[in-house]
């Protein structure tokens, strides 16, 4: 009887399963009772066959993987992938607004460098390119008094290959502004010189030449003024003539 | 060798996941085939677990069994799967889970017999024991889960764990019985035939 009741409990007693003090009671008997013994003894037996026999099957390394894969940081991985995009968008939308604002301001700025290239062609091409015809400074210099809504100085022109033919008023983005004929070498070059904040309102704040202009031109901000000189000389006579009138008090 | 994944802690984050469920894929693998049948199957029974793990992972109980969580999760894969529906249709759920019904061997000792047993003789009688027999059989003695921890992944009570795994391991007995004593006679011969 006492063997029959330690054989009902005798699988949970392998498995661990009973409480502390009864394992130890279960021990005692165990050591004691060869029946109880032997039969334990088979039962383990078959435990571990069936340990080993369970082990049966075994997932390829490429299952792993894909299974790694699958779980492995994807959400983080996502997380990161959605930043990542976000990020990309973002750049993007940058990029693209800086792009258009830089296109904006680029053909704006070209659009001013047609338009002066314009008038000094249109001018050039006139039966009267200048209303006050004259060499003289202190002659072309007055004639504008009245006409437009500011006062400059020209150069004084001794010493350099420059000589002034004359001028005229003229008009760009509806300001009011002098244009100027200067020769050099046969060639003419037009100074034409705006009010640079009225200038600005009207056309933007950049003066860009095109990438392959038709004519050398430079252009500079001076007293609150705008001057452009533009032409079909050297780029050297342009710029020499523009550092005569940079030099102007 | 029994061993507890409680997790603690709050920071359950995918990376914990991984470092937590890997460790468990072998084995989970092992399982779904023996339920399964089938390496396809058990491909995608591990694989949904594994989703629906991670899926689930924020909602897992801290403090409670990770292992045992798992098994849980891939069980009820399994049992609502097309393989598992027509396993758990064609087997009834045990008459008497109310208590444990406790086997009482008399014919020992068969330690013996288990050695000489060929190890495919005792696989395929596993694999032909009903499904919920096998797989408590096999998450007892092959996963070596305790009994909560088996009632935690079958979702069964602790008493209900008992009962199976006793009629199981009758089963097993009483199938292997008449292959065990073959396998003996046969043995028996053969030293005897080697020994004229």
């Amino acid at each position: 009887m006492v063997c029959e009741s330690w054989r009902t409990k005798l699988d949970i007693y392998l498995d661990g399963e009973v409480a502390e003090t009864e394992m130890r009671n279960f021990d005692v008997h165990v050591r004691n009772c060869p029946s109880c013994a032997g039969d334990a003894l088979a039962r383990v037996q078959m435990k571990r066959s069936i340990q080993a026999a369970g082990k049966r099957f075994a997932p390829t390394s490429d299952f792993r993987r894909r299974v790694r894969m699958s779980i492995a940081p994807k959400a983080r991985r996502s997380l990161s992938l959605t930043w990542m995009l976000a990020a990309a968008l973002s750049l993007v939308v940058v990029a693209s607004s800086l792009s258009a604002y830089l296109g904006i301001q680029r053909t704006r700025g070209e659009q001013a460098y047609s338009e002066i290239a314009d008038l000094h062609v249109a001018t050039l091409a006139s039966s009267s390119p200048v209303d006050v015809v004259s060499t003289d400074r202190h002659t072309v210099k007055p004639w504008f008094q009245g006409k437009i809504p500011f006062a400059f100085d020209l150069p004084e022109l001794q010493n350099s290959d420059f000589s002034l033919l004359g001028g005229r008023m003229t008009f760009l983005g509806q300001t009011p502004g002098a244009h100027l004929i200067y020769d050099v070498r046969k060639h003419h070059i037009s100074v034409l010189v705006f009010q640079e904040r009225s200038l600005t309102a009207g056309l933007g704040g950049d003066f860009i030449s095109p990438k392959k202009p038709s004519f050398n031109m430079e252009t500079w901000s001076q007293g609150g003024l705008r001057y452009f000189v533009i032409g079909d000389a050297s780029a050297a006579d342009i710029n020499n003539l523009s550092n005569l009138f940079k030099a102007t008090p | 060798m029994f061993y507890s994944m409680d997790v603690s802690g709050s920071n359950l984050q995918s990376d914990s996941f991984e470092e937590l469920a890997m460790p468990l894929f072998d084995q989970l693998y092992n399982f779904a085939h023996w339920l399964t049948r089938n390496r396809e199957e058990a491909e995608d029974l591990v694989q949904e677990t594994y989703a629906k793990a991670l899926k689930g992972f924020a909602s897992f109980r801290l403090g409670t069994n990770f292992r045992a969580w798992m098994y849980r999760i891939l069980r009820n894969a399994f049992l609502t799967s097309r393989t598992g529906l027509k396993v758990t249709m064609t087997v009834p759920l045990d008459a008497e889970e109310d208590g444990p019904e406790l086997a009482v061997e008399r014919d020992t000792p068969e330690s013996l017999l288990f050695e000489r047993m060929n190890q495919e003789v005792l696989q395929s009688a596993i694999d032909d024991l009903p499904v919920y027999s096998r797989e408590v059989l096999l998450l007892c003695e092959v996963e070596e889960m305790s009994y909560q921890e088996i009632s935690e992944a079958l979702s069964v009570p602790i008493g209900t764990v008992m009962s199976r795994l006793s009629r199981a391991r009758r089963t097993l007995r009483d199938r292997l019985r008449p292959r065990l004593q073959e396998s003996t006679t046969v043995a028996t011969a053969r030293e005897m035939n080697h020994g004229l």
